[in-house]
This record gives structure tokens, C-alpha cells and sequence, in this order.
């Protein structure tokens, strides 16, 4: 298993490009979030956004796309190019294949998920108090210190590691760059897009109940709690059994399946 | 016997650009994978637009104890078809074809809930304060029906004095800081309406006229008095709204070309339970030759829900077509793999060897996946369209009016926007060579763009920024109803309203198109395949 790990740990060491994905997840993630708050000021005219430690870290909804290349390249990358035999070729049990690969990417997402949202908190604790958002407003004072951001910051970490999983599974189910992303974004955005259709109460609750994103994102709300269909961590348990099932899929696909 | 040598059909010229588009389209059709995709395009966004079904009815208790089902009451329709609120007090009488009013307003208040509304009756409960477009003035309508033709002069909350008429018209007359006591003065001539207004009732200015067409030969005039809702953001995404109360008391009130002694008092779309009734206030009271008139709601276009407070009953047409967004997921893979697959099985070589042209190779995969994006894509809308206008009229909803050239821009603006998208991306495609980045960045930019802005999950000035630079812009071709200055309203992306015209908003895309495709063509041109 260690020397699978080392396998898999020197080819996405050494395979081009991959420092533009790393730098793109931590830009991205922090580049959204500090637009979303340096245009906030409270109190206006119009009112105040209502949680500012959510919008401190929604960078997330667009880098988790950045995590899902960096993941499923990891596998459609070695189905690309052939690769992929001579990987089995050279270690036979394929399931030992996937738990180094996503041993590897979970390690990554995981440090590269902790400076995004380390970035996306210290942007807003360098910018919301500054902009109204203190305990005088009824505020939460934004710091690590304080119980539920550092849920939210933790939680947010751990979602990107999650999508990080859901994305290895999907793409070892289906082998094709194109198709595993599309298939992967359009699990966590079509939801999203679903509950602006469907006028339904009850469904419109449990659509948001059972989508990936929605239900994985409860995990940094930090204010209204009792508004949330889910409560914030068994919002990210719903994430964790999409990625846990696609994973399942995906092992039993690549252990049944001529490569 | 002879043996003829074997010969190919094919005749002995030079490539030519129709046979690069042939090839090209050849590629295309032959992926059964790339098919399915496409029908899937075609298909999902009628799904989604059947997902969306939703009934409204009204239950009332009816007779034998049954329950009577009634559809939702639509939205009044206005004399361009558009529809609208028409909600107002009117003191008035007939009219002959030839007559004019002039008053005195001597003063303009209003009233507001400022914490709540339905808990306190009586004026208990509301403090003083006009809304900026509170309106109280004179009146010429066809009749009293909601939504029939008028011409009016007002003085509004904080605008001023306007002369607005059918509507979607407004003229604004003089400094916007103007107070009451103003004098006014409507006068009709035949189908002509004029509208004055005067500081002393010596000097008059014309503030504007308007012909209107089927006042008939006794149009209703006299005063009026309107208040939109009150609203107060509460946090991003709620507001609180509740109605408002103007109050404009007149004198002076000197009338030709009336056809009876007294005055009338009608409720203009009465009978929804708001402010004028709660307030304990009468709709109106003459004592001598004085009025003092008290409405609330509005004489404007219906804005959906950019509406204070929410909106009136009717769906906005393009959130009938969201499922598109989804269809457009597929789009892009096919867009990104059209030409990524050439170089992942060594293909590109044998195309450059047949057609060493790059440039011509480009533009006519470009033309292909650009013709096959726009006929899925349209297919794709124009069903969405079909079957959500069918479920949301069969369970009771009622769907906003949209202009029929409105509507074509926004079916066929949406299936151009796509094949432009598909353009843009196989040129990203060229330049990049990598499928799942391409396709994420095509994701990225065109399905989460329009997530976060229309969606409403961005705040409006960062959406609006989104709206103006990207390629996102060009959805402005779905905005299906304008945004008029001299209604109040929450013009935001995530209410349909866009920052950029529909045209502006398309040029923004044509330009990232035609600048990618230019940058691809020039990079192809100088590196290997």
C-alpha cells in the first residue's frame, strides 16, 4: 500500500499543469469570496446580508469546480493516455489502485482546501469589521476564536475534500474527462436550478434536503440555523453519502470492468 | 477478360471550405454519444418546464357545503397588451369629448406601517411619510375597469410632478423637489389629453399631452389618489413590504364638460383588503369645496417580481426556462470534446494532412457545432416553452403578457447566446487541448454565471459586475420586461432584470467569441498539432 501510495503521489508530482489547478482552487475560492464581501457594507440603505461568515466563504461554490478537474483528471488522465494498463499491469488489485489515488487527492484538497478558506477567513476578518459588520450591528465578532466560524471554516474544508471523492468516483464510473465533469457539476448545479422551478413546499424542502451542494453548504450558515431543512452537519453527512455512493459505484465499476 | 483497375468516385479537385464544413459535420453526426447529448439538449428543458408545474386556485366555500375552485385572478392587462397594476382612488364623473379640470392641491401626506402591517387597525400603528412614488392628481380613464386607457397629471412622493398616461408613458414636469401646494390642470380634446400644471394657477406650463385611442365619448375624469407598497430590506434576500397611504386634499376644484352635478367615489381593482380600508379611513370626503382623496396602490406597469414587496400573481416567462441550463451542460461537453477528440486519437494530423488550412478547419467546425447548438437549443426552448405555458395554464397560473417580438428574442436570443457559447468554447478547446478544464470553464462561465446571478446566489453589485464583463452578459436576451425608471421596483439580476441592453449584453458575448476564435486560429497557425 505505501509503495501504491508513492506510485501514485510521484505521477501527479510529476505530471505538468497541476500547480495552475492548485493555484486556481486557492485564487478562485478566495478571489469569489472577496468580491462577495467587499462590496458589502453595513448598515445601507438596503439592508445588511443577513450572514456575513457565509459570504466570507462562498468562493467555495466555484472552486469545488477547480477540486472536481484536479480529481477526476487523476483518473480520465491515466484512461486518456493508455496508462492505465501498465498501472495495472504493475499493481494488479485495482481497488488498492483507488484507495492510493484517493489517498493522494484527499491529501491535496485537504492542505489546498485549508489555505483557500484560511485565505477566504482572514479576507473577511481583515474586511467585514470594517465595514459595519461588528457586534454593535448584532454581529457575531468575526474570528477563529468564535465557535461556529470555525465550524463553518472546518466544514467548508471538508466539503472540498468530499467533492474531491465524489468527482474519483464518478469519473472511474464513467472514464471520460467531458463526461464525468458534466456529470459532476451538473449533480451539484442542477439542483440549485431545480428549486427555482418547483413551487411545491414540501419538495422544494426535500430537493434541498438531498442535493449535494445545498445540503453540503448548510455546513457554513451560520446564522437563522433553524430556518435550514438540515442542521449544518448532517447537511455535510448528505454530501458525505453522495461521495461515499459514487465511490462504491465507481470501486465496483473498475473492479468488475475491463480497463 | 479485363480487369478494370479499381477507381475512386471521388472527383479530382481542390479542398474547398463546403468540403471542410461537410467533413466537419460528417465527425459530428457519426458519435452516438454525441447524439444522445444532443437530443438530451433537446429534451430536458421540456422536463424541467413539466417539473415546474404548480396549481393556484382559490378555494371558497360555495353552496351544499361543496367547495367552489376558482383559478388565480391574473394580472390586469394594460391597452399595449402589457400587463399591469391599476389599483388606485378615483372621485369622478362623466365626461364629454371636450372639457378640462383644474385644482388646487394643497397638500400631499401619506401614511406607512413602519413594523408590521395587519396587526393594529385604525391609524394605530402607521407613522406619517410619503413613498417616493406616491401619486395624487387628476385623472382622464376610458372607464372604470382595471387596466383601460388613461392620461393623468400628478404630483408624486419625491419625484415631483409627472404626466404619465396607457401606463408605460411618463413625462416629467419641472424639479423634482416640487411640494404641494401645486396647481394642475387635465384638459381633453377629443382623443388629445393635455396635461398642466401651475405654482400660482396664473401661469401654466405644459407638462404633456398624449392622443388615446377608444376613450369613447364619456371618459370618467376627476382626482385620484395612489401609494405603492412600502418596503423595507430586512436582509439580503427578504423584504418586508406592506401597503402605503397618500392623501391629497384639493380645492379650488373647477370643472368643464362634466355631465353630472355631483361626484363619485370608486375603489379603482377595490376589494384586496389593503391600506384604505385599515387605516379607518374613508376613501373620500368633500366638505364645501374641499376634497381630501385617499388611495393606495398603484397606477404602473407590472414588473413581476421586482414588484415592492413581491409582485403581483404572474410568472415571468423565462424562468419557465430554466431546464435550458441543464440541456446546456451536454452542450458544452459535446462543444469541448468536438475538438479535444481530434488530438486525443492523433485525428487532428489526418485532418491538417486533407485540409492544411487551420484557419478554414476552425471556422468550419465552428459553423457545425455553432448550427447543431442553435437547432438543439432551439428545439430544446421552444419545447420548454410549449409544455410550461401548458402546465402552468392547466393548474391556474397566470403567466405575465410578453410582447410576441419580446418573446422571439428571448426563444431565439436564447438558442443564438448557446451556439455562440459552443463557439466560444471550441475555441478554448483549440487553445487549451485539455477536455475537463474546457469544460469546466464552460460550466463555470455560462451554467454557474447564470446560477449566481439569476439565481440570486451573489449579491446584486458583484451579479451586476458578472453581467457586464463575462460572457454571461449576453442573457440580457432573456430580460422580458424593461425596466422603467419611473416605476419602483428592485431592478435586480435576480428578479430577470439585467445591467446590460439585450443587444449590449450579446455584443459582450460575440466579442469573448470572436476574440477566442481569433486567438485559437493565430496559436493553431503556430504550433504543432
Amino acid at each position: 500500500m505505501v509503495v501504491a501510495l508513492h506510485a501514485e503521489w510521484t505521477k501527479w508530482r510529476t505530471l505538468p499543469g497541476q500547480a495552475w489547478l492548485i493555484l486556481g482552487i486557492v485564487a478562485l475560492t478566495i478571489g469569489v469570496s472577496y468580491a462577495a464581501i467587499a462590496l458589502q457594507h453595513c448598515p445601507t440603505v438596503g439592508g445588511c446580508i443577513a450572514d456575513p461568515v457565509k459570504q466570507s466563504l462562498v468562493g467555495i461554490e466555484a472552486g469545488q469546480a477547480v477540486v472536481a478537474i484536479l480529481a477526476v483528471l487523476t483518473i480520465t488522465g491515466e484512461y486518456a493516455t493508455g496508462m492505465i494498463r501498465v498501472t495495472f499491469a504493475a499493481m494488479p488489485r485495482r481497488l488498492v489502485v483507488l484507495t492510493a489515488k484517493t489517498s493522494v487527492v484527499m491529501a491535496l484538497v485537504l492542505a489546498v482546501g485549508a489555505v483557500s478558506v484560511l485565505g477566504c477567513v482572514l479576507a473577511g476578518r481583515l474586511i467585514l469589521p470594517g465595514h459595519g459588520f461588528t457586534p454593535a450591528n448584532a454581529f457575531a465578532a468575526y474570528s477563529l476564536g468564535n465557535s461556529t466560524l470555525l465550524r463553518a471554516a472546518c466544514g467548508a474544508v471538508l466539503y472540498l475534500v468530499l467533492i474531491a471523492l465524489m468527482s474519483i468516483g464518478v469519473a472511474t464510473a464513467v472514464r471520460e474527462s467531458a463526461v464525468a465533469i458534466g456529470v459532476i457539476l451538473g449533480l451539484l448545479y442542477l439542483f440549485p436550478i431545480l428549486l427555482l422551478v418547483v413551487s411545491n413546499t414540501t419538495w422544494h424542502r426535500h430537493l434541498e434536503q438531498i442535493a449535494p451542494m445545498l445540503a453540503g453548504l448548510d455546513v457554513i450558515s451560520t446564522v437563522d440555523l433553524k430556518s435550514l431543512p438540515l442542521t449544518p452537519w448532517q447537511g455535510l453527512g448528505v454530501m458525505a453519502a453522495w461521495a461515499a455512493g459514487c465511490l462504491l459505484l465507481g470501486g465496483t465499476l473498475l473492479r468488475l470492468r475491463d480497463a | 477478360m479485363t480487369m478494370l483497375a479499381y477507381q475512386s468516385e471521388v472527383t479530382d479537385s481542390r479542398d474547398s471550405f463546403g468540403q471542410t464544413v461537410r467533413s466537419e459535420w460528417t465527425k459530428l453526426r457519426t458519435m452516438r454519444g454525441w447524439l444522445i447529448g444532443l437530443l438530451l439538449a433537446a429534451v430536458l428543458p421540456a422536463g424541467f418546464a413539466f417539473l415546474g408545474r404548480s396549481s393556484c386556485a382559490a378555494s371558497t366555500p360555495g353552496p351544499n357545503g361543496r367547495t367552489v375552485t376558482t383559478a388565480c385572478p391574473g394580472p390586469a392587462i394594460g391597452p399595449n397588451g402589457e400587463a399591469v397594476n391599476d389599483t388606485f382612488f378615483f372621485v369622478h364623473q362623466s365626461l364629454t369629448p371636450s372639457g378640462s379640470l383644474t385644482v388646487r392641491l394643497t397638500s400631499l401626506t401619506g401614511l406607512y406601517p413602519r413594523d408590521g402591517y395587519g396587526t393594529t387597525t385604525g391609524t394605530a400603528g402607521w407613522s406619517s411619510g410619503l413613498q417616493p412614488w406616491s401619486k395624487v392628481g387628476l385623472i382622464i380613464k376610458e372607464n372604470t375597469a382595471q387596466g383601460s386607457a388613461y392620461a393623468a397629471i400628478m404630483l408624486t412622493g419625491s419625484h415631483g410632478v409627472h404626466f404619465q398616461y396607457n401606463f408605460i408613458h411618463d413625462v416629467a414636469g419641472g424639479t423634482s423637489s416640487l411640494k404641494a401646494p401645486v396647481w394642475l390642470r387635465l384638459t381633453r380634446s377629443g382623443d388629445t389629453i393635455t396635461g398642466y400644471s401651475s405654482a400660482d394657477g396664473a401661469h401654466w406650463t405644459e407638462v404633456g399631452s398624449a392622443t388615446l385611442t377608444g376613450l369613447g365619448s364619456t371618459a370618467q375624469i376627476g382626482m385620484f389618489a395612489a401609494s405603492p407598497e412600502y418596503v423595507r430590506q430586512t436582509s439580503s434576500r427578504s423584504f418586508f413590504g406592506a401597503p402605503s397611504q397618500a392623501t391629497g386634499v384639493f380645492d379650488r376644484v373647477s370643472l368643464s364638460g362634466g355631465t353630472a352635478a355631483s361626484w363619485n367615489g370608486t375603489e379603482i381593482g377595490g376589494g384586496n383588503g389593503d391600506a384604505a380600508v385599515d387605516t379607518g379611513v374613508a376613501g373620500w370626503t368633500q366638505s364645501g369645496g374641499t376634497f381630501a382623496v385617499h388611495g393606495n396602490g398603484d397606477i404602473a406597469p407590472d414588473v413581476g417580481t421586482a414588484s415592492p414587496g413581491g409582485g403581483g400573481p404572474g410568472q415571468s416567462i423565462d424562468l419557465i426556462l430554466v431546464g435550458d441550463f441543464v440541456g446546456l451542460i451536454a452542450l458544452i461537453a459535446i462543444a469541448a470534446m468536438f475538438m479535444t477528440s481530434e488530438y486525443r486519437r492523433g485525428l487532428i494530423r489526418v485532418t491538417f494532412a486533407a485540409s492544411p488550412n487551420r484557419g478554414r478547419v476552425l471556422v468550419a467546425k465552428a459553423i457545425v457545432i455553432a448550427a447543431v447548438t442553435f437547432v438543439a437549443a432551439l428545439i430544446g426552448t421552444t419545447l420548454a416553452l410549449v409544455v410550461g405555458l401548458h402546465v402552468l395554464h392547466s393548474g391556474g397560473v397566470p403567466v405575465l403578457p410578453i410582447q410576441k417580438l419580446t418573446l422571439v428574442r428571448v426563444v431565439a436570443g436564447t438558442a443564438v447566446v448557446f451556439a455562440l457559447a459552443a463557439v466560444l468554447i471550441l475555441a478554448l478547446a483549440a487553445l487549451l487541448r485539455r477536455t475537463a478544464v474546457v469544460v469546466v470553464l464552460g460550466i463555470v462561465v455560462f451554467v454557474l454565471g447564470w446560477l449566481l446571478t439569476r439565481g440570486g446566489l451573489l449579491p446584486t453589485g458583484v451579479a451586476d459586475w458578472i453581467l457586464r464583463l463575462t460572457p454571461a452578459a449576453a442573457y440580457a436576451v432573456q430580460q422580458s420586461t424593461p425596466a422603467y425608471s419611473f416605476v419602483p421596483g428592485n431592478f435586480t439580476p435576480a428578479n430577470g432584470f439585467y445591467p446590460l441592453a439585450p443587444w449590449a449584453g450579446f455584443l459582450v458575448l460575440c466579442l469573448w467569441a470572436a476574440a477566442a476564435l481569433g486567438l485559437a486560429i493565430y496559436v493553431m497557425n503556430r504550433r504543432d498539432a
